[in-house]
C-alpha cells in the first residue's frame, strides 16, 4: 500500500516534527474552548466518533451551531456546570509540528491552574474579547505568562465578527495591550492576531473578512515560532536523578549518573564540578541505550560517566566549571500558593528542586501581589490559595540553582505540606 | 550556530525516560502494569533504555482475565525471557474462585470491570507503591486531566477533583502508608506517536496487531472475536475475515478492525486515514458517557 494524496502524514515527515507546548488562558466567555475546538476541527484532529458525540450533545443542549466548545470539556462536573476547572491536555498535529495544549480556566480562582499549565509551555495564547478590549483578566494572563517565563506570546483578539472585522478595534486593543506590557514583558516575542473562533477567521484559514491583516494565521504562527533556543544552551547543568550500577560481570565497574540535561551542551572531556561535594572531574562518556554520543543538550535523557571515582547520589548537580550555579541556603523567590491551607509565616515545608529534596522555612513574606493591578501589598503574614507573592526561604541544605529567568529547570521549585503530602506552592527563584 | 533541534519523538522519549527514572528513584517497590498491548510493550522498551546497561529494576505485572488472545500470552512469556525481566501474574479467575468478585452474566458480560479488584489485590499483596501504566491522555476525556504521578488513596481510588498540581518536571511522589501511585510515562503520546515510535525503534509486537484471518461477529458497530466464552445473540453470525487489533485487551471488549495491513508502515497509513478514535473500538467505554471516569475513580488502570 502506498500513501494516498489525502493521507495526512508521510512516515518520514512525521518522524522529523518538532513539539510545541502552548497554554491557553481565557474565561468561558472569551471563546477559549471554541478556539481550541476550532483548531482541532479545522486541522482535522477530531475523530468521527468524537464529532458524532458532540453533534448529539449540541442538539440536546439546543445549540444552533456545532458547539465546538464541547470537544474540550473533560470531567463530568465540568460538563454539567459548563466550566473548565482543571488543566486539560489536548493533542493535535499538522504535517509541520505536534502540539500539546495545556487548556486552563481563566478566572482568578484558577490562577494556580494557569500557573501549572504555563510551567511547561513554550508559548501562550492570550485571548481578548474584541467587544471588551483589554480588561483586568488580560493583565493577569499576561503577567502569569511573564512570571512563568513563557518565551512566546500570541494575543488573539477574538469575536472580530461581532465588530464588523474593524481594523481600528484591533489597533486600539493592540496599543492598550502594548502600553501595559511595556512594564512587564520587555523583550518578549509578542504577536497579535485578529480572529473569530466561531466563524473560523484567521485560526486555521486566512480570513476573507480582514484583508487589512497581512500576517500569519494562528495555526501558521504556532507552526513557525522558533523554539530551538527556548532552553539555556550556555550554562551546563545536569541534576543527577538515579545512579546506574548494573549487577553483572560485564559491567562490573560501570557507575553511571542518569538524568536529563537541564542546561548547556555537554561533551566527553568537559571539565565539570560535582555539587555539593565541590570535586572536579571530567566527563569520560555520555552513554545511551543506543551507544555513547559526542554531545548532549537539553532536554536529552542520558547517562554521564566521570573520569574520577567520586561519591555522587541523587540530588547532586553536575555543572560545567565554566559557569557554576549559585549555591545558597537562603534566597528569595516568587511563589504562587496552590492550597486551601494558606502559607504560614515561619512554617516548615518539604522543598523539591530538580531532583534534590530538602526542608525549608518561610521566614518572611516580602509582598503579596495584586495580580490585576500589579500593586505590591506589604506587611502580609500569610498567602492564600491562588495568591502570588515574594518570599524569603531558608533551607536545611544548600540548593544549587540559577535565576528562573536564566533557566526554567534549575530556577524552579515546589513546596510540599508535610502533613498532607500535597504540593502547595510553585516557586521561581529570583 | 549549530542546530539543536529535537524531534517530537525524541522529546517524548526523553520525557518518558525521565519519568521512569523518577519512579525508580522515588519509590521502594514499583511495578510495570503489562497488558500485552502495544502501549505496555513500548513502556518495556523505554524502561530498558532508561536503565541501560542495568536490567529493568521493577517487575512486570499482568492482570490476567483468563479471556486472552493466546498470541498475547505467548508474546508476554517470550518478552519476559528475552529481557530477563520478572513477571507477576494477578488472576481474575482466582478472584472469582475465592469469591472476591462475581462474574457478570448476560450477552455483554465482560471481565474487564472485575480486573480492578484483582489489580488492587495484587498491588496490596506485593506491597507495590507505584504501578506504571501505559495510559495516554489522548485516549479518553477522563484521561485528559490525569497526572503523570497520579495519587491513589488506601482504597485505590482516584479523586479527579483533588489532584496535586504538577509543575515543570518536578514530581511529588510522597504518600502515606497503604497509599500508592499510578504513573503514566507516556501521558503525552498520541496513538500516532506510539506507532511512529514502534516503527522508529523497530519494536516487536504480537501478531494480533497485523492482519490475520479470524472468526468475528458484528455487534453495535464493532467487530468482536468469536471465542468459547463469548455469548452470541441468535441474530449474530460469525464470519471469517481479515482483521487486526487496534488495541489488545481482554477478548470480550477488544474491537477488531477490518484490515489488510501486514507491516508497520501500512498500519500508520491506515491510522492516519482513520477517522475513529482508538477507544471507539473499546466495548467497555460504550457503557455510558462517563464510563471511564467512573472506573478510574474506583481504581481501574
Amino acid at each position: 500500500m502506498t500513501a494516498t494524496s489525502d493521507t495526512k502524514f508521510s512516515s518520514k515527515g512525521y518522524l522529523g516534527m518538532q513539539l510545541l507546548r502552548f497554554t491557553t488562558a481565557g474565561s468561558v466567555d472569551d471563546g477559549k474552548s471554541t478556539l481550541i475546538g476550532r483548531l482541532l476541527y479545522d486541522s482535522k484532529s477530531i475523530f468521527e466518533d468524537q464529532l458524532d458525540a458532540v453533534k448529539l450533545a449540541s442538539v440536546q443542549k439546543g445549540s444552533e451551531h456545532l458547539n465546538l466548545a464541547l470537544f474540550t470539556d473533560g470531567l463530568r462536573a465540568e460538563r454539567e456546570q459548563g466550566i473548565t476547572i482543571d488543566v486539560a491536555y489536548r493533542y493535535f498535529a499538522t504535517p509541520n509540528r505536534k502540539f500539546i495544549i495545556a487548556d486552563t480556566p481563566g478566572h482568578i480562582q484558577y490562577t494556580r491552574n494557569m500557573v501549572t499549565g504555563a510551567s511547561t509551555a513554550n508559548a501562550a495564547i492570550i485571548l481578548i474579547d474584541a467587544r471588551n478590549g483589554v480588561i483586568e483578566q488580560t493583565y493577569r494572563h499576561a503577567y502569569i505568562a511573564y512570571l512563568l517565563g513563557i518565551p512566546h506570546i500570541v494575543v488573539c483578539i477574538n469575536k472580530m465578527d461581532l465588530l464588523e472585522y474593524r481594523q481600528d478595534v484591533f489597533e486600539k486593543i493592540k496599543a492598550d495591550f502594548n502600553a501595559f506590557v511595556a512594564k512587564v514583558l520587555p523583550g518578549e516575542d509578542l504577536r497579535f492576531i485578529p480572529i473569530s473562533a466561531l466563524k473560523g477567521d484567521n485560526v486555521v484559514k486566512p480570513s476573507l473578512n480582514m484583508d487589512w491583516y497581512k500576517d500569519t494565521t494562528l495555526l501558521e504562527t504556532l507552526e513557525t515560532i522558533p523554539i530551538d533556543k527556548d532552553h539555556d544552551m550556555v550554562n551546563q547543568r545536569f541534576p543527577v536523578q538515579y545512579v546506574i550500577r548494573p549487577e553483572s560481570d560485564k559491567y562490573h565497574d560501570y557507575r553511571g549518573y542518569a538524568g536529563r540535561i537541564a542546561g548547556g551542551i555537554f561533551h566527553p572531556g568537559d571539565e565539570v564540578m560535582v555539587l555539593p561535594a565541590g570535586m572536579k572531574s571530567r566527563i569520560r562518556m555520555i552513554d545511551t541505550f543506543n551507544g555513547p554520543v559526542d554531545e548532549a543538550f537539553p532536554p536529552m535523557s542520558v547517562t554521564l560517566l566521570l573520569e574520577d571515582d567520586i561519591d555522587i547520589s541523587r540530588g547532586d548537580l553536575i555543572a560545567g566549571t565554566a559557569s557554576l550555579p549559585k549555591s545558597a541556603s537562603e534566597f528569595d523567590c516568587m511563589i504562587c500558593w496552590m492550597n486551601q491551607r494558606p502559607l504560614r509565616i515561619n512554617g516548615k515545608y518539604a522543598l523539591k528542586h530538580n531532583t534534590r529534596d530538602v526542608r525549608c522555612l518561610i521566614s518572611h513574606i516580602d509582598f503579596v501581589l495584586n495580580i490585576n493591578t500589579l500593586e505590591q501589598i506589604h506587611e502580609r503574614t500569610s498567602l492564600a490559595m491562588n495568591e502570588i507573592g515574594r518570599i524569603h526561604v531558608r533551607t536545611t541544605k544548600p540548593l544549587f540553582f540559577d535565576p528562573y529567568t536564566t533557566n526554567r529547570q534549575t530556577g524552579s521549585l515546589i513546596l510540599i505540606d508535610e502533613a498532607t503530602n500535597e504540593t502547595v506552592a510553585a516557586g521561581m527563584i529570583l | 550556530m549549530k542546530d539543536y533541534n529535537f524531534t517530537h519523538l525524541q522529546e517524548l522519549e526523553s520525557e518518558a525516560i525521565y519519568i521512569l527514572r523518577e519512579v525508580a528513584a522515588q519509590f521502594e517497590r514499583p511495578a510495570l502494569l503489562f497488558s500485552g498491548g502495544k502501549d505496555s510493550i513500548v513502556l518495556v522498551h523505554l524502561s530498558r533504555k532508561a536503565f541501560h546497561p542495568a536490567s529493568i529494576p521493577f517487575p512486570l505485572v499482568h492482570i490476567d482475565t483468563g479471556h486472552n488472545f493466546e498470541e498475547a500470552i505467548t508474546f508476554r512469556d517470550e518478552l519476559v525471557k528475552k529481557f530477563n525481566a520478572r513477571l507477576v501474574v494477578g488472576s481474575v479467575q482466582e478472584s472469582i474462585d475465592t469469591g472476591r468478585v462475581v462474574e457478570e452474566k448476560g450477552i455483554n458480560a465482560s471481565r474487564n470491570v472485575l480486573q480492578t479488584v484483582t489489580l488492587l489485590d495484587t498491588i496490596e499483596k506485593f506491597k507495590f507503591d507505584a504501578a506504571i501504566g501505559g495510559g495516554r491522555r489522548d485516549e479518553e476525556k477522563a484521561r485528559a486531566k490525569e497526572r503523570f504521578f497520579s495519587h491513589r488513596d488506601e482504597f485505590g481510588q482516584w479523586d479527579p477533583k483533588n489532584q496535586r498540581p504538577e509543575l515543570w518536571n518536578i514530581f511529588n511522589g510522597k504518600k502515606r502508608m497503604g497509599e500508592h501511585f499510578r504513573v503514566f510515562p507516556i501521558s503525552n503520546w498520541t496513538e500516532m506517536d506510539v506507532w511512529q515510535y514502534i516503527l522508529q525503534e523497530n519494536i516487536e509486537l504480537p501478531s494480533l496487531y497485523f492482519t490475520h484471518e479470524r472468526e468475528v461477529f458484528f455487534r453495535d458497530g464493532i467487530w468482536l472475536a468469536k471465542a468459547p466464552f463469548m455469548a452470541m445473540k441468535p441474530t449474530e453470525k460469525a464470519e471469517k475475515l481479515h482483521v487486526r487489533c487496534r488495541t489488545v485487551g481482554d477478548i470480550s471488549c477488544t474491537g477488531l478492525v477490518l484490515s489488510t495491513a501486514d507491516n508497520l508502515a501500512d498500519i500508520i497509513q491506515e491510522i492516519a486515514a482513520t477517522r475513529v478514535t482508538e477507544r471507539g473500538g473499546r466495548y467497555d467505554d460504550k457503557r455510558s458517557d462517563a464510563a471511564m471516569e467512573d472506573r478510574k475513580k474506583e481504581g481501574y488502570f
